[in-house]
């Protein structure tokens, strides 16, 4: 538990692991999903390089973001695009707030955009009398449940379909018991037909957006947000600074990466070029920092900004996966969230980090060769020099320094915790030991090595048992 | 300092050192001594279209199309096309009017530019759409495409697109879908619910 | 030439058997094995919790003991690999480089430096291995199912050297088992959790054993194990190929 009372991933993460059924099903659906995504890379030939073309390509991005952000910023105004720049979440709530209040309309439709819930930009404009509804129809069911999406692309992937259900017969009204998939979609396919129609203003996120051209690429296999934005008087996009990419020409990289890397489909439904206002329409931009030129600023972890988002790191991760992305505490869960909240506020992330076993895996999915599981490893160091590591665990680990400092100390202290493990073992086999509560500790051998080697170093036929 | 000089001040101070950008050209039509056109290609186009959920018919010519149409779509609902060709049995596509006026459209049929491929999508260009809201707004959706003009990948399609004089263009993969609730795969989100293409020699 | 052996910390006290096999393994391989009294650690579960600044004085007794063989090998990933990429010296960072160019876990130590194709080893038992992340990901021992390239693996190739062994097909054949350090008690829901389904998937694939380069993922292996009553058994590499008829 932190300070604050909130809980950290361990807490979380236990409580998921109090249904162990729903665990082995949340597990299974990912591991499928990182399965569908095996197959993809390997019939997409040079999948390798596309992934070194692509980190090579944000890479240079980040190097020359300045130029690049000018360049941008050019095209929109020539587009007919008006531009606003957000330091932080709270400007960011603002400016959208006042796009709508100046065309006085008090209800918008959203479609997927993490930015917008970082900045919890939905809350804000409910206090100030403005309606959002979610339309993409995973994020629109964590929006009936008031609950944050649990996954960046699959938002409800820890529900099942019974609860779902359930939600749609408190809300929609639908037969109670209803579960199908299919005919939950066409309720809200019903639904949301009616808030596309009817609603002035339009806000999505970008995946990409273009320096050369002042577009930007918004994916979605739903078309939600088209048709929001199409019938649209106001059409609002949000975007982080590093969303950015060079030239048009790489799209083709990125387009070939991100649905494969994500789900294991070639393309998604819906790449829309967003370029110029439609006639009788305007549209409106907003650049947001909230921490991204800082995190830009650190030479260790910049490299996390290259992310596009696929969510391929949570699909692999078997933390993630075990523990469900609602333990994380952070709009962006998973590897790549944690190595993105510490930079946001270390104190309330400083378990994120720890929340692995380092095992790589991640980082050999990600379509732009982030080294996440590196960079854990290195926040974890900067989380304790900064002094955010629990008491208890600085102290341990300063004795365990101690004592494998000096072989002496080290040869007494195992020795002593082997016959402590063989003589007075309900010392250590009893439920506050926390490895023994679903392990049984290690046996304990009659000597340690190198007490056998001190005997028979010179003796080289002799047999240990 | 406003907010806009502060950002680029911050961004100018904290990026890293320049780095080059890679050269794609490895990357062109899948690989090195890959085709760039021809049977193969196509075929790739019509089996992972169909792959994806989409329905697909290979025609000599236009005419051909009108006859599919009347047998696999209700005519007594409201279509809408934006090929003068097609004016008999649809209704022409008239400019200007109100994106909302479309809702009621059970079968839209366009023309794209050019396919895909690696991943069966088309693209249009905003003049092929009529209307930005058609494509999306229609419970059917049909699109007719030229074989000549299918290219292998992506960086293809691109070299084509160019910087593009457009306001809005989309690359359309199949019909609309969700697989949200418990990754079951529906057919039919808030797009179209099916997709037909029409292949023309 | 002449090897050092490091032996692990928890190695030496709680799996001797493993170093002891890795020691008359390489003998029978012929090559001179000695052991360095006073070796402790290699500061791994120090610098993986964040506390790396804490790891110099494991550094500097690594490099005291073993500067002067021509190879170090240890039968542990996770420590040869942690080895390879932090040891560092304040004193001399040159000669710190120099030995963890040195450093080699054992499988790897086998099939790239001994070239090994042959072993007077019989194991008639079906195995399965348990693809330790260190040695997988960190050390290259076989190659990472997320990666669109060619399939190897050193510890099978080792394995199908051995009489009568018959190694078993996972289902997932490179996730983690959920050790990882402190985490296996920080994290201890989630890090059985992992452990448990690893254990799953050799059983449901008919594994007698379970077998590993790195024995910290044995040990949590084991401990599920036994805890559950399981006739499978696990046993490091070393012990595999160091079996006689």
């Amino acid at each position: 538990m932190s300070e604050a009372g909130t809980k950290d991933h361990a807490t979380l993460a236990k409580e998921f692991n109090k249904d162990e059924e729903r665990v082995d099903w949340h597990d299974g659906a990912l591991w499928w999903i990182r399965q569908k995504r095996d197959r993809s890379a390997n019939q997409t030939p040079q999948w390798e390089e596309l992934r070194e073309a692509a980190s090579s390509i944000k890479n240079h991005l980040l190097s020359h973001l300045h130029e690049y952000l000018l360049q941008f910023e050019a095209n929109l105004i020539k587009n007919g695009v008006k531009v606003y720049w957000a330091n932080d979440a709270q400007e960011h709530n603002e400016i959208v707030y006042s796009i709508l209040k100046a065309k006085n309309i008090d209800q918008m439709v959203k479609s997927k955009s993490m930015l917008t819930e970082e900045c919890h930009l939905n809350e804000y404009l409910a206090e100030r009398g403005i309606d959002v509804i979610n339309s993409d129809l995973g994020e629109y069911i964590q929006q009936l449940d008031e609950e944050p999406p649990s996954h960046i692309v699959l938002p409800c992937i820890h529900k099942r379909k019974e609860e779902i259900g359930e939600l749609f017969h408190e809300h929609l009204g639908t037969e109670k018991g209803l579960s199908d998939p299919t005919l939950l979609t066409r309720v809200a396919r019903q639904h949301l037909r009616n808030v596309f129609l009817t609603r002035r203003a339009a806000l999505t996120g970008v995946n990409f957006a273009v320096a050369e051209t002042g577009e930007y690429v918004v994916c979605t296999n739903e078309g939600n947000a088209d048709m929001g934005a199409h019938l649209s008087e106001v059409q609002i996009a949000s975007m982080g600074l590093e969303k950015l990419i060079p030239e048009k020409k790489h799209l083709g990289v990125f387009l070939r990466l991100l649905a494969r890397s994500a789900i294991g489909q070639p393309i998604t439904i819906y790449s829309s070029h967003y370029k110029k206002p439609r006639k009788g329409q305007e549209m409106h931009l907003i650049l947001v920092d909230a921490g991204r030129t800082r995190q830009l600023g650190r030479p260790d972890f910049r490299d996390s900004l290259k992310c596009i988002k696929c969510g391929g790191c949570m699909n692999t991760c078997p933390v993630y996966r075990k523990s469900g992305g609602l333990s994380y505490h952070n709009t962006i869960s998973g590897p790549i969230g944690a190595i993105l909240a510490p930079n946001i506020d270390m104190k309330e992330h400083a378990d994120l980090p720890f929340a692995s076993t380092l095992c790589g895996s991640c980082s050999n999915v990600c379509p732009v060769k982030i080294p996440i599981h590196e960079q854990l490893y290195k926040w974890r160091q900067v989380i304790v020099k900064e002094g955010y590591a629990a008491n208890t665990k600085a102290l341990s680990m300063k004795a365990m320094a101690w004592t494998l400092g000096s072989p002496d100390v080290y040869t007494k202290v195992g020795k002593a915790g082997r016959w402590f493990l063989k003589h007075l073992s309900f010392t250590v086999n009893n439920k506050l030991n926390p490895w023994y509560r679903q392990r049984d500790m290690p046996e304990v051998p009659k000597e340690s090595f190198e007490e056998w080697y001190k005997k028979n170093k010179d003796n080289k036929d002799k047999d240990p048992k | 300092m406003n907010t806009r000089e502060k950002i680029l001040e911050a961004v100018l101070n904290n990026q890293p050192p320049a780095t080059p950008l890679p050269d794609l050209a490895m990357f062109r039509n899948g690989g090195p001594g890959r085709p760039s056109q021809g049977p193969g290609i196509v075929q790739q186009y019509i089996d992972i279209f169909r792959g994806i959920g989409g329905q697909l018919f290979c025609v000599d010519e236009l005419d051909a199309v009108k006859t599919l149409i009347g047998e696999n779509f209700d005519t007594s609902k409201r279509l809408v096309t934006t090929l003068p060709e097609l004016g008999l049995i649809a209704e022409l596509y008239q400019p200007a009017a109100d994106p909302h006026s479309f809702k009621d459209v059970e079968l839209a049929i366009i023309r794209a530019n050019l396919a895909v491929a690696e991943n069966g999508a088309v693209w249009l260009t905003e003049d092929r759409m009529g209307q930005r809201i058609l494509p999306f707004i229609c419970q059917h959706l049909a699109v007719i495409v030229d074989t000549s003009t299918i290219v292998p990948t992506m960086h293809e399609a691109y070299e084509q697109i160019g910087v593009g004089n457009y306001g809005f263009g989309g690359f359309i993969g199949g019909p609309s879908k969700t697989a949200d609730i418990e990754q079951a795969l529906v057919l039919g989100a808030h797009g179209p619910i099916t997709m037909t293409v029409f292949l023309i020699k | 030439m002449t090897i050092g052996l490091f032996i692990p910390c928890y190695v030496n006290q709680f799996y001797p058997g493993a170093a002891i096999a890795t020691l008359q393994l390489l003998r029978k391989l012929g090559v001179e094995v000695v052991y360095p009294a006073g070796q402790t650690c290699c500061g791994q579960p120090m610098a993986n919790s964040g506390f790396e600044h804490l790891t110099q004085k494991c550094d500097d007794l690594f490099i005291e003991h073993f500067a002067s063989f021509d190879h170090i090998v240890c039968p542990s990933a996770s420590c040869a690999l942690h080895i390879k990429q932090h040891l560092h010296s304040h004193k001399d960072q040159e000669l710190a480089a120099q030995i963890r160019g040195k450093v080699y876990e054992l499988t790897e130590f086998l099939t790239d430096v001994l070239k090994t194709d042959k072993l007077q080893a019989r194991f008639p038992h079906k195995v399965g291995i348990h693809q330790s992340c260190h040695g997988l990901r960190g050390l290259y021992l076989a190659q990472m199912s997320e990666l669109v390239a060619p399939k190897f693996s050193k510890q099978e190739q080792l394995l199908n050297l051995v009489d009568g062994l018959e190694l078993i097909t996972l289902d997932r054949v490179d996730e983690c088992c959920g050790f990882g350090g402190t985490f296996c008690i920080a994290e201890e829901a989630v890090s059985v959790k992992m452990g448990k389904d690893r254990v799953t998937d050799h059983t449901k694939n008919g594994a007698e054993y379970i077998t590993s380069a790195d024995l910290s993922c044995l040990m949590h292996l084991e401990g599920i194990l036994n805890r559950n009553k399981s006739a499978i058994k696990v046993i490091h590499i070393a012990e595999i190929l160091n079996s006689t008829l």
